[in-house]
C-alpha cells in the first residue's frame, strides 16, 4: 500500500568553504585559480525511502545537513554523488514568498509565484479565491506587496505554496511563522494534506511538533544518517545523545534534563490547601507551582507543564502563553502558579514534566521530563475509567 | 551533443507559463514607480539620438550615406544601428545579471534556471520590437515605405536575440563565479560599440586601409568584418535606410556565430548551473 515516492540512494553532497572569498578575476589570474577553499561533506552515504502518504521528519543539530538534504530533495541543490528519485509533484516551503517582487501587486505575485511552483494560469485562476481567502488578504490583494506587513507576506507565500496541490510537500522550519490563528490553520491544512494521502517532508527544531506530526523521523548527525524510525524512538534517542554530552543533566532518578540554562526550573510542587503533597483526589482544588532560578533577565518567558500517564500518554500541556500570562523573568528566582479549581484527572499515577522556553516557543531554557510523580485517588466525581473526567452531570429524560 | 540543447529547449518549453510570467515581471517592474512609465523606453533612445546627431552630424560633420529615394538623414541612419545595438547590449548585460539578481529565488525554489536569463532577453526583445515599430512609423511619416521589409527585418531581429541569448547564458553563470565579469563586459561593450558601424557609415572603414594613418596597409576591412554585429546592424540598415536586400556574406557569419554561441553558451550554463544555489 505504501509505495516509495522518494528514494535516496548513496547521496553525498560536498560544499566548498572559501578562506578568502574574492570573486575577482585579477586575483584569480595571479593565483592561477579561483580561490582557496576546503571541501567538506555536508551529506554522506544517505539512503532513505520515503513512503507515500507519510509525514517524514528530519531532525538534527544546526549544520547536521538536514536542510541540505531537503534542498537536494527539492532539486535546489544537486548532489555530488548518488541518486534521488522523486515520484510526483513537489512544492517546497523553504522560504515563504521567496519569489515575490516587491513592486508588483499581491495578485501578480500570486500568479508569478504559482508559476514558479509549476501551476498554469488556468490552475491559478481556479484556485485564486482559495489562495487569497486562506491568506485572509482579500482587501489588499491589489496593492504592491512591498506595503504588506511581514506577516501578510508570509501568509500569502504559504497560501500559494499550499494550494499548489503538490503530491509531496517539503517544509523547512516555516511552522514558526505567522500568528497563532494562522499557525493553527496551517496545521489543519497539513492534516488535510495527510488525510488526502499526500507525503510531507518536514525539517524542524520543534521536537514536540515533530513527535506529534510525523510518522517516521530520520536523524542526521554531521551529514550522516544516525537513525530512522518511529518518531518517539528517534526523537528521544536524538535528544538523549545530543544533550547528554554538554548541558544535559540527569537528575537522581535518571530523568533527562535539557536546555540552555538561563532559566532553570528548580522544583515543581503540587499544593493542596497550601501544603506540598504527592497525592490528591479527583475534584480537589490544587495549585501546581513551578519554582525557578534565573541568571539573567528574560522578558516574556513561557512556562509550561506536561502531564503524562506512566505509559507515556500525553494528557494535557498547559503553558503561560496559551493561558494569556506574560512572565518577565528577573535575575534571581521566583515561581509561577497554575491554579486548578477542580482537578479533573481520574485515579492513577501521573508524571509531571516541566519546561521554560522563550516567547517563540523554539528556544528551550530548561526542560525536565518526569520532574515529579503524583497519584490521584478517587474523589468527586467518582469516575474511574480513562484519564480524565468531563465533569458532566447525568440526567434522565422523559419522552413527552 | 546537440541532444543536450534539444532536451534543454524542451524543458524551457514545458515551463513557458513561468517564462511568460517572468517576462511580465521584468517588463512591469522596469518602469514601476516612475511617472512617465513606459515612455522612458522611447525617451531614452530618442534623447541619445538627439545628442549623437548634434555631436556627430552637426559638430563633427559625419555624412550619412544616401539612402532610398535620396534619403539623407543622420538621425534615421543612426537609429537603425542604435536601437539594434542597444537591444543586444541590454540583453547581454541584463541577462548576465539575471542569476545574481535573483539569487534568493534560486536558493529557495526549483525551476529551470535558464528561464531567468531567457526572460531578461525576451523582455529586452519586447522593448526592442516596440522601438522598431516606432522607427518604422517614423520612416513611413518621412515617406519611406519600409513595410515590405518588416518580415525579413524581424527574422534578423530574432536571430540577434538568439545571439544575445547565447552570450547571456554563458556570461550569466560565469558572472556568479567571477563577479568582475560584469565590469569587464561593460568595458568590452564600449569598445565593441565603436567597432560597429553605428554612429558612422561602414564606408569610412573601407577608406582606412588605403589612407595614410598608422593603420594604413593593414587588412582593416577584413578584421572589421569579423565582428558579427556588423552583419546585424548593416542588414537592418540596408533594408530600412538603404531600401535594398542585405548582403548575404555577413548574414551567414551571423548565423554561424549565433549557432556556435548558443550551443556553447548552453553548454557552459549546463556545466556551471549545478552549483548555483551554493555559490550565490
Amino acid at each position: 500500500m505504501s509505495q516509495t515516492v522518494i528514494r535516496v540512494e548513496d547521496v553525498a553532497k560536498r560544499f566548498r568553504v572559501y578562506h578568502e572569498r574574492n570573486q575577482s578575476l585579477k586575483i584569480a589570474l595571479m593565483r592561477g585559480r579561483r580561490a582557496k577553499f576546503d571541501e567538506f561533506w555536508a551529506l554522506q552515504d544517505i539512503n532513505l525511502e520515503i513512503p507515500q502518504g507519510k509525514t517524514f521528519g528530519l531532525v538534527g543539530h544546526n549544520g547536521s545537513g538536514k536542510s541540505t538534504l531537503l534542498k537536494c530533495l527539492a532539486r535546489i541543490l544537486v548532489p555530488d554523488r548518488g541518486r534521488i528519485t522523486v515520484d510526483g509533484k513537489i512544492s517546497a516551503l523553504l522560504e515563504l514568498g521567496a519569489g515575490f517582487h516587491p513592486e508588483l501587486s499581491g495578485r501578480d505575485n500570486v500568479y508569478l509565484n504559482g508559476s514558479i511552483l509549476g501551476l498554469t494560469k488556468k490552475d491559478i485562476d481556479l484556485r485564486f479565491d482559495d489562495i487569497v481567502g486562506f491568506a485572509g488578504l482579500e482587501e489588499f490583494i491589489d496593492s504592491p506587496v512591498k506595503n504588506y506587513s511581514s506577516g501578510m507576506y508570509v501568509r500569502l507565500g504559504f497560501s500559494v505554496a499550499i494550494n499548489v496541490d503538490p503530491d509531496i510537500l517539503m517544509v523547512d522550519e516555516v511552522l514558526a511563522v505567522g500568528d497563532e490563528e494562522f499557525q493553527r490553520r496551517c496545521m489543519a491544512k497539513f492534516k488535510e494534506f495527510k488525510d488526502q494521502g499526500r507525503t510531507i517532508v518536514v525539517v524542524s527544531h520543534a521536537l514536540g511538533t515533530m513527535r506529534d506530526m510525523c510518522d517516521e523521523v530520520a536523524w542526521l548527525d554531521h551529514g550522516r544518517l544516525a537513525g530512522v524510525g518511529a518518531p518517539s524512538d528517534v526523537v528521544d534517542h536524538y535528544v538523549e545523545t545530543s544533550y547528554s554530552g554538554d548541558e544535559g543533566v540527569t537528575n537522581q532518578d535518571g530523568n533527562l534534563r535539557v536546555g540552555s540554562g538561563e532559566i532553570r526550573v528548580s522544583r515543581v510542587e503540587l499544593l493542596l490547601g497550601g501544603a506540598s503533597v504527592t497525592q490528591a483526589h479527583t475534584g480537589d482544588a490544587v495549585t501546581l507551582r513551578i519554582h525557578y532560578a534565573a541568571e539573567t533577565a528574560v522578558p516574556d518567558a513561557v512556562f509550561g507543564i506536561g502531564i503524562h500517564t506512566v505509559t507515556g500518554q500525553h494528557v494535557t500541556g498547559p503553558n503561560t502563553k496559551d493561558g494569556g500570562l506574560t512572565v518577565d523573568v528577573r535575575p534571581g528566582g521566583g515561581y509561577v502558579d497554575l491554579a486548578v479549581p477542580r482537578l479533573m484527572l481520574l485515579p492513577g499515577t501521573y508524571e509531571l514534566s516541566t519546561g521554560v522556553v522563550d516567547s517563540t516557543m523554539i528556544h528551550t531554557f530548561d526542560h525536565q521530563r518526569s520532574a515529579m510523580r503524583f497519584d490521584v485517588l478517587v474523589g468527586d466525581p467518582g469516575e474511574r475509567l480513562g484519564v480524565m473526567s468531563l465533569g458532566g452531570q447525568w440526567k434522565v429524560g422523559v419522552r413527552a | 551533443m546537440p541532444l543536450g540543447l534539444i532536451a534543454d529547449t524542451r524543458e524551457v518549453v514545458a515551463s513557458r507559463e513561468l517564462l511568460v510570467n517572468l517576462v511580465r515581471r521584468e517588463l512591469r517592474s522596469k518602469y514601476k514607480g516612475t511617472a512617465l512609465g513606459w515612455a522612458w523606453s522611447l525617451i531614452n533612445p530618442l534623447a541619445t539620438t538627439a545628442i549623437f546627431t548634434v555631436v556627430f552630424s552637426t559638430v563633427m560633420r559625419v555624412e550619412p550615406p544616401i539612402g532610398v529615394d535620396g534619403l539623407h538623414n543622420y538621425s534615421l541612419f543612426l537609429l537603425c544601428g542604435l536601437l539594434t545595438w542597444n537591444f543586444m547590449a541590454g540583453a547581454v548585460q541584463g541577462g548576465m545579471g539575471a542569476l545574481v539578481g535573483n539569487g534568493n529565488l534560486i536558493k529557495k525554489t526549483y525551476f529551470p534556471r535558464r528561464l531567468l536569463v531567457i526572460a531578461t532577453v525576451v523582455a529586452a526583445f519586447v522593448s526592442y520590437a516596440i522601438e522598431m515599430a516606432v522607427l518604422s512609423a517614423i520612416f513611413l511619416v518621412v515617406g519611406v515605405n519600409v513595410l515590405p521589409w518588416l518580415p525579413l527585418v524581424l527574422v534578423v531581429m530574432v536571430l540577434l536575440a538568439f545571439f544575445a541569448l547565447g552570450f547571456a547564458l554563458m556570461l550569466s553563470v560565469v558572472n556568479v563565479y567571477f563577479r568582475d565579469m560584469a565590469h569587464f563586459v561593460a568595458l568590452f561593450m564600449q569598445i565593441w560599440f565603436y567597432a560597429t558601424p553605428i554612429i558612422y557609415p561602414i564606408t569610412l572603414i573601407e577608406g582606412i586601409e588605403n589612407g595614410d594613418s598608422w593603420a594604413g596597409g593593414y587588412p582593416v576591412t577584413e578584421i572589421y568584418s569579423l565582428n558579427p554585429m556588423v552583419g546585424f546592424v548593416e542588414s537592418i540598415r540596408d533594408m530600412f535606410y538603404a531600401g535594398h536586400l542585405p548582403h548575404w556574406q555577413p548574414l551567414v557569419l551571423c548565423v554561424v556565430v549565433t549557432v556556435v554561441l548558443l550551443f556553447l553558451g548552453n553548454r557552459v550554463f549546463g556545466r556551471l548551473e549545478t552549483r548555483l544555489a551554493e555559490e550565490l
